[in-house]
């Protein structure tokens, strides 16, 4: 059996945000490994760093200082394109507001990240195949995201991360706008992706839905408790 | 199947389309920006082809004219009213500094000419019989004979007045033959017979007493002479004081070209201005448009959008703007130019030469110069506001509601 890959490792990694009532710590010298195909749920109260956690592993961001790999690059030497490609390539986001863009219809958004890496646009089998996967309906496909229900904008947002066929999808409280069974069955899905082989980082408040995760990470002060 | 390009496109076109009475105002204001230069340039145009061709070809003409105190610059200079005149012995003067080439006097007054029921002064032109040859043809019938009552009418009075050669007219008062009717021969420096009755020396002084001539034309054959010819005429009369300007064609055109560039810059400048107004109001609706959707760029950045991408896609939206703007304010200006053009043809110019009804390549090209600055204009007002866009930190735009 092969040895499991670390996919993500934070060494030592601070983010400090100058600010001009003093500096904010929102994460205070973190280590943490993340192997590939691990579901995670990083929990912990507001303000403690989840975000700012997970902004760093989708490269919006870079540490102040430490190290942080993904899929072994340091992400602090990256100039900003080469973050854009890391994240457009390997990362697929998922949000708990779906952040569609409105402009887009249903295809148009899942396709959009694929128009970005491959610079050509159409719905092909697999993008078909893709908004099956999540339970679209194909007389949803036209639709602007304003014509859909939450729970439809949010299978869409899933479909859309995973468009590139990303290693890692990032989740920012993805039932957080949800009722408790639309979020079972978007639970349910990301559950299946992550059998897939998807490494899954997950942020919630709800010990519910962190149970689907293999491994809990608690930040408290921007530190792992 | 559309690339980046294609899906880009589509945002600009769409979220124009969701402001579309925002988006529509800031392409009206390419519309006006482009129309006012295209189609100034195009009345410029038309304007100077109109010119050039109601001007008579006179380059191998050299005017003498008697120094008016206006001349040197001083136009309350009592002197201004009075005309003055050149004597006979000024054309032996004349004709002695200007060696093998012909001098001809002139002289010009107005007198009522009456033709059935039309009547009405119109410029006499008296020239010696033998020099009419040497600046007019005459179209259709013959010279008027050294004595007797005859006389030529200008091609567009004929016309006007319905005479042809061979038919009797009542020049101050008096019953005429018309010996002939000239060719048309378009505005010059020399004379402007198309609207005037030709009669001899012999006929005028007949009648009235003996004229001072106001003008002397030379027709040097050989232009290398013209500078020669124009000095030792100068020579002869101006060497204490100025007693009489002598001009040649090439300065008057070269007066008028002159104007022409100071008034092209001039409309050249207000049609700027517009396209200046035009740009702010791009520029603000650009500004305006990455406000609203600060989010959104926060969500294209988070999915793998880099920042040139960002720009592009909001050049995109000035260029739609631009493009929009430019196209229907070529089409305006094309058929404003050449109404102007037209109306102006009319009134300005009337009965001389041919209007132009077309473009041209000249206001072809002012059409596409309009566009031109219409499309630039907008394109550079977009680029702030989408530097800006490609510069917002992703965080902070996805943080933005």
């Amino acid at each position: 059996m092969n040895e499991p890959e670390t996919i993500i490792r934070f060494v030592d990694v601070s983010k400090i945000y100058p600010l001009p009532a003093g500096d904010v710590v929102a994460l205070d010298h973190v280590d943490l490994e993340i192997e590939a195909g691990e579901f995670v749920a990083v929990m912990g109260p507001s303000g403690s760093g989840k975000s700012t956690l997970l902004n760093l592993i989708g490269c919006l961001d870079t540490p102040s200082s430490g190290t942080l790999s993904i899929k072994g690059k340091d992400i602090g030497t990256l100039s900003d394109d080469d973050l854009t490609r890391l994240r457009r390539d390997h990362i697929g986001f998922i949000f708990q507001q779906f952040n569609l863009i409105p402009l887009l219809d249903v295809i148009e958004n899942v396709e959009f990240p694929r128009v970005l890496k491959e610079r050509r646009s159409g719905c092909d089998e697999a993008c078909l195949e893709l908004l099956d996967a999540v339970g679209l309906e194909p007389e949803l496909h036209t639709h602007r995201p304003a014509e859909l229900s939450g729970g439809q904008q949010q299978r869409v947002a899933i479909a859309r991360a995973l468009i590139n066929e990303p290693e890692i999808l990032l989740a920012d409280e993805p039932t957080g706008n949800l009722d408790t069974k639309t979020g079972e069955g978007i639970m349910d899905l990301l559950t299946q992706m992550n059998r897939r082989g998807k490494t899954i980082i997950m942020v919630t408040h709800d010990t519910n839905i962190a149970a689907y995760a293999h491994r809990r990470v608690h930040l408290v002060d921007g530190r792992i408790a | 199947m559309k690339g980046v390009a294609g899906i880009f496109l589509t945002f600009a076109v769409r979220n124009l389309r969701r402001h579309w009475v925002r988006s529509g105002l800031a392409a009206f204001g390419i519309v006006i920006g482009v129309a006012a230069i295209a189609t100034l340039g195009i009345l410029s145009n038309n304007l100077i082809v109109l010119f050039s061709g109601i001007v008579a070809d006179v380059s191998d003409t050299v005017v003498v004219t008697p120094h008016l105190a206006a001349a040197s610059g001083d136009p309350f200079d009592p002197r201004s009213a009075l005309a003055g005149g050149l004597t006979e012995r000024d054309l032996d003067r004349i004709e002695r500094a200007v060696g093998p080439y012909r001098a001809v006097p002139i002289f010009q007054t107005a007198e009522l000419l009456e033709k059935s029921r039309k009547k009405g002064y119109v410029p006499v032109i008296v020239l010696h019989r033998d020099d009419i040859p040497v600046l007019l043809d005459v179209e259709d019938g013959a010279l008027p004979p050294p004595s007797g009552k005859s006389v030529l009418v200008g091609s567009l009075l004929a016309e006007e007045a319905g005479v042809r050669a061979g038919g009797r007219i009542t020049l101050g008062g008096e019953d005429v033959r018309v010996a002939g009717v000239l060719e048309e021969r378009g505005m010059a420096i020399d004379i402007n017979p198309d609207y005037a009755v030709v009669v001899t020396h012999g006929w005028y002084t007949g009648r009235h007493p003996e004229p001072a001539y106001d003008r002397v034309v030379v027709k040097v054959t050989d232009l290398g002479d013209i500078p020669a010819v124009k000095e030792a005429i100068e020579d002869q009369f101006n060497r204490r004081k100025e007693v009489v300007d002598v001009q040649d064609s090439r300065e008057v055109l070269e007066l008028f070209y002159q104007t022409y560039d100071a008034i092209s810059i001039f409309l050249l400048g207000i049609g700027g201005v517009a396209l200046l107004v035009a740009g702010v109001s791009i520029l603000n609706v650009m500004i305006i448009s990455v406000t609203e959707r600060f989010h959104e760029i926060g969500v294209m950045r988070s999915i793998g959008a880099r920042r040139t991408e960002v720009m592009r896609m909001f050049l995109y939206e000035a260029l739609v703007l631009g493009v929009a703007g430019s196209l229907v304010g070529g089409a305006v200006s094309t058929l404003a130019g050449m109404a102007v053009t037209a109306s102006v043809a009319e009134t300005v110019f009337a009965g001389y030469g041919t209007v132009p009804t077309g473009l041209g390549p000249e206001g072809i090209g002012s059409v596409l110069l309009g566009m031109g600055f219409g499309l630039g204009t907008s394109l550079l007002s977009g680029v702030y506001p989408a530097w800006k866009a490609s510069r917002l930190d992703p965080i902070e735009a996805l943080r933005y509601e």
